[in-house]
C-alpha cells in the first residue's frame, strides 16, 4: 500500500492539451473515484498513472517514488479493465497467476496465491474455466482476481462496471467496496457514473474538461458544490437551475424568471442584484403555502419516491416526494425549496455564492 | 391386439401431395437447394479425380484407348528414380518454401501491424507479388537468373565480388534455390496478410494487461500473439503447403524441371510424361501418388485446426 501523489499533471496529444494541470492528492489506503462525462481526461489520468501512456509535464509519485519514467511493471500497480482484457486462451488460474509466472514465481507460490485471491472472490469453482465460459460477472471478478494476485501498491479501475447490466453492476459496486475494506489497498477508480461515485468513495474528484472542478467526501460534494458543474453533476435526478437576480434588502431573497420569489437564507451584501443561479436539488422542495405557484406537467411514481415535474416561473423543475402526493397534470401547487440547503452559483463564472 | 383396425386414411397420391411434401418437408426441400452445389463438385472434382485414379490403372496414351493393366505403372515408377528425384524435389521444395514463407510472413505482418507512416500504402505494396501473374513474374525471375543477363551476376560483377556470371538456372543447386526463392516471394504476400488480419483481432487492451503483468515484447510474443494466431496460423499454413506442393506454373516457366531434373517436382514430371510424352497412364499415376501426400498434409492441419478448448463456446454448466 501506498499513497499517491499527483502534481500539477498535464498531458497533450500533439498541439492539443487534454489534461490542463491536474494536482490530486491520495492518501495511503484511500478509494479515490475519479468521475465526470466522457472525454474529461479521467481516463487518460488513470492511464498516465498505469504508465500506459506518458506524462507531459508534472509528477505522479507513488509511494516516495516519482514513477514518470518508471516502467509500467516497475510501478507495482494493478488495473482492472472496461473490457477486463482476459487472456481468451488460458484458464482463470493461468489468467491470474500470469503476472506471477512471468516474473518467475515457483508454481506453489502460484497455485497458493492464486487459490487465496479465487477465495477471497468465491472464484475457486471456477478455476479450470476460459473466460468464454464465464458471465459477465464471473469475468469482472477474474479481471479483480487478476489484480489482488499481485498485492501491489495500488488498484487502478477502468470503468469496469460499465460493460454489466443494473442489477449487476449494483451487486458489484458492493463487492468492490467490500473488497477495498477488506485489504485496505490504495484505489484509483475511473467511472462516468456518479452514483458509483457517490456509493464507493472516500474521495471523489470531480474532472471536466481537463481540469479538477472540485475535491471532496461524497457528502461534501452533495453539500457544497463549489461550482454549478458539480452541483448539477452529482446528485440524481440533477440539481434544478433558475437564473434571476439576488436581492438584499432586509431580508434575502432571489428574484427568479418571471418574477418568481425564492427564499434565501443569506447572501453576500454585496451581492445585490448580480445576476445568479438559483440551486435547488429535487428532494429539497415542499409543498407550502408561501411556496412558489408552479403547474405539474408529469407524475412519475417509482413507489419509494415521487418524481413530479412542473413548471415554475416558466422553468421547468424537478421535484421528488417521499410522501404520496395526489398530484395529476395541470395541478397547481406550490413548491418552497428549503432555504438551508439551496445554492446559489455566480451566473458568469459558475461559482458559488453562499456560505 | 392385432385384430385392432386402426382406420387410416389412404395416401392420396397427388401433385398437390408432392407439392406440400416439398413445402413441408425440410430435408427434402434441402436436398434440391443442395444439388447445383453437388453437380459442380462431382463434375469437376469427383470425376476428374476418379478419372485421374482410374487412367493410372491403365496404360492409356495420347490417342489410343488404354487397358487395364493393374499396378504395373506404379510398379515402373517405383523402380523410376527420376520419380523418386521428383518426389524429394516436391518434398524439400515445399518444406524450405513454406518455412521461409511463414517466417517471412509472420515477420512482415508483425512489422505491419506496427504503427507506422504511411502504413496503409506498405499493407498494399506487399500485396504486390500476389498480384502479378505467376507466369509473368516466372518470366522476370527467369530474366533476373539468366546466365547471361542477370541483373545479380552484373551487380555483383561490377562490385568486384565475382568474376563470371553465376550460372543460376544451370546449376543443380542454384537452380534449387532460384525456384524456392520465386515461390517464397510469390507465397510470403498471402501468408503476411491473412496474418495480419488475424493479428488486428487480438484486443490492445490484451497486450496492456500483459504490459502492467510485467510481460516483455518476447514474452507478449511468446504468451499471447502466438497462441491467439494458432487458429489462423494452422489456416494458412494448410493452404500454403497444398499449393506449393502442387505447384506448377513456376517451375515450368523457369526451368521446366532442369538442369538434369533437378527442380522437377511432381506435377512437372506428371506434365511432362503424360502431356509432353504422351503417356497419360504414367502421368496419372505421377499425380496419384501425390494424393497420400496431400491427405497427410491435410490430416495434419485438421488436427491441427480443431478447435482449441479456449475457443468453444460452452455455456456455463
Amino acid at each position: 500500500m501506498s499513497s499517491v501523489q499527483i502534481r500539477d499533471v498535464r498531458k497533450s496529444f500533439g498541439n492539443f492539451e487534454v489534461l490542463h494541470g491536474v494536482t490530486i492528492p491520495i492518501e495511503d489506503g484511500q478509494f479515490v473515484v475519479l468521475v465526470g462525462p466522457s472525454g474529461c481526461g479521467k481516463s487518460t489520468l488513470l492511464r498516465m498513472l498505469a504508465g500506459l501512456e506518458n506524462i507531459t509535464s508534472g509528477t505522479i509519485s507513488i509511494g516516495d517514488r516519482v514513477v514518470n519514467n518508471v516502467q509500467p511493471k516497475e510501478r507495482d500497480i494493478a488495473m482492472v479493465f472496461q473490457n477486463y482484457a482476459l487472456y481468451p486462451h488460458m484458464t482463470v488460474a493461468d489468467n491470474m497467476g500470469f503476472s506471477l509466472k512471468l516474473r518467475n514465481a515457483s508454481s506453489d507460490e502460484i497455485n497458493k496465491r492464486v487459490k487465496r485471491a479465487a477465495e477471497i472472490l468465491a472464484l475457486s469453482p471456477l478455476l479450470e474455466r476460459y473466460p468464454r465460459q464465464l458471465s459477465g460477472g464471473q469475468r469482472q471478478r477474474v479481471a479483480m482476481g487478476r489484480a489482488i494476485v499481485r498485492d501491489p501498491q495500488v488498484f487502478l479501475f477502468d470503468e469496469p462496471l460499465s460493460n454489466l447490466d443494473a442489477k449487476l453492476r449494483v451487486a458489484m459496486r458492493t463487492e468492490i467496496k467490500e473488497l477495498h475494506q477488506r485489504l485496505k489497498t490504495t484505489t484509483v477508480y475511473v467511472t462516468h457514473d456518479q452514483i458509483e461515485a457517490m456509493t464507493m468513495a472516500d474521495k471523489i474528484v470531480v474532472m471536466h474538461d481537463g481540469i479538477v472542478e472540485q475535491m471532496g467526501t461524497p457528502l461534501e460534494l452533495y453539500d457544497k458544490p463549489e461550482n454549478q458543474f458539480v452541483a448539477g453533476f452529482i446528485g440524481s435526478p440533477a440539481m434544478n437551475f433558475l437564473k434571476g437576480h439576488v436581492r438584499v434588502n432586509g431580508v434575502a431573497t432571489f428574484e427568479g424568471p418571471n418574477g418568481v420569489k425564492l427564499p434565501l437564507k443569506t447572501a453576500p451584501a454585496a451581492s445585490d442584484g448580480r445576476p445568479a443561479v438559483y440551486g435547488v436539488r429535487p428532494e429539497h422542495f415542499t409543498i407550502a403555502d408561501d411556496g412558489a405557484e408552479a403547474e405539474i406537467i408529469v407524475v412519475e411514481p417509482t413507489g419509494s419516491e415521487t418524481q413530479v415535474f412542473a413548471k415554475l416561473g416558466g422553468e421547468q423543475v424537478v421535484a421528488v416526494f417521499r410522501e404520496r402526493h395526489q398530484f395529476n397534470p395541470g395541478d397547481k401547487v406550490r413548491l418552497r425549496p428549503d432555504p438551508s440547503v439551496v445554492h446559489l452559483f455566480d451566473e458568469a463564472t459558475g461559482k458559488r455564492m453562499n456560505a | 391386439m392385432a385384430d385392432v383396425v386402426v382406420p387410416r386414411a389412404k395416401p392420396q397420391m397427388s401433385e398437390a401431395y408432392a407439392w406440400n411434401q416439398l413445402k413441408h418437408n425440410r430435408n427434402w426441400l434441402g436436398f434440391w437447394f443442395m444439388l447445383p452445389a453437388m453437380a459442380i463438385l462431382i463434375f469437376f472434382l469427383a470425376y476428374p479425380l476418379g478419372l485421374g485414379i482410374w487412367l493410372s490403372f491403365t496404360d492409356t496414351r495420347i490417342g489410343r484407348v488404354g487397358h487395364f493393366v493393374a499396378t504395373e505403372n506404379y510398379e515402373w515408377l517405383w523402380d523410376d528414380s527420376i520419380f523418386w528425384l521428383s518426389v524429394f524435389n516436391t518434398l524439400l521444395y515445399t518444406f524450405l518454401a513454406s518455412a521461409f514463407k511463414f517466417g517471412i510472413g509472420l515477420y512482415l505482418a508483425l512489422l505491419l501491424n506496427e504503427n507506422m507512416p504511411f502504413k496503409a500504402m506498405l499493407r498494399a505494396m506487399v500485396l504486390i507479388p500476389f498480384i502479378v501473374p505467376t507466369v509473368l513474374s516466372a518470366l522476370a525471375f527467369w530474366w533476373i537468373f539468366d546466365s547471361q543477363f542477370s541483373i545479380i551476376s552484373w551487380s555483383l560483377k561490377h562490385l568486384g565480388l565475382i568474376s563470371q556470371n553465376i550460372n543460376f538456372l544451370g546449376d543443380t543447386t542454384w537452380a534449387r534455390i532460384c525456384v524456392i526463392f520465386a515461390n517464397i516471394w510469390r507465397g510470403v504476400p498471402f501468408v503476411a496478410i491473412t496474418l495480419l488480419a488475424g493479428l488486428q483481432t487480438v484486443s490492445p487492451s490484451l497486450y496492456e494487461a500483459a504490459t502492467l503483468d510485467g510481460a516483455s515484447r518476447w514474452q507478449m510474443f511468446r504468451h499471447i500473439t502466438y497462441p491467439l494466431l494458432t487458429p489462423i496460423i494452422a489456416v494458412v499454413m494448410t493452404f500454403s503447403v497444398l499449393f506449393t506442393f502442387t505447384d506448377f506454373q513456376l517451375i515450368w516457366a523457369m526451368t521446366r524441371g532442369g538442369p538434369v531434373n533437378a527442380t522437377h517436382l511432381m506435377a512437372t514430371l506428371s506434365y511432362q510424361r503424360a502431356i509432353i510424352a504422351g503417356q497419360l497412364g504414367e502421368g496419372a499415376a505421377i499425380s496419384s501418388a501425390m494424393i497420400p501426400f496431400l491427405l497427410a498434409a491435410i490430416m495434419i492441419s485438421w488436427f491441427g485446426l480443431q478447435r482449441r478448448k479456449w475457443q468453444q463456446g460452452e455455456s456455463n454448466d
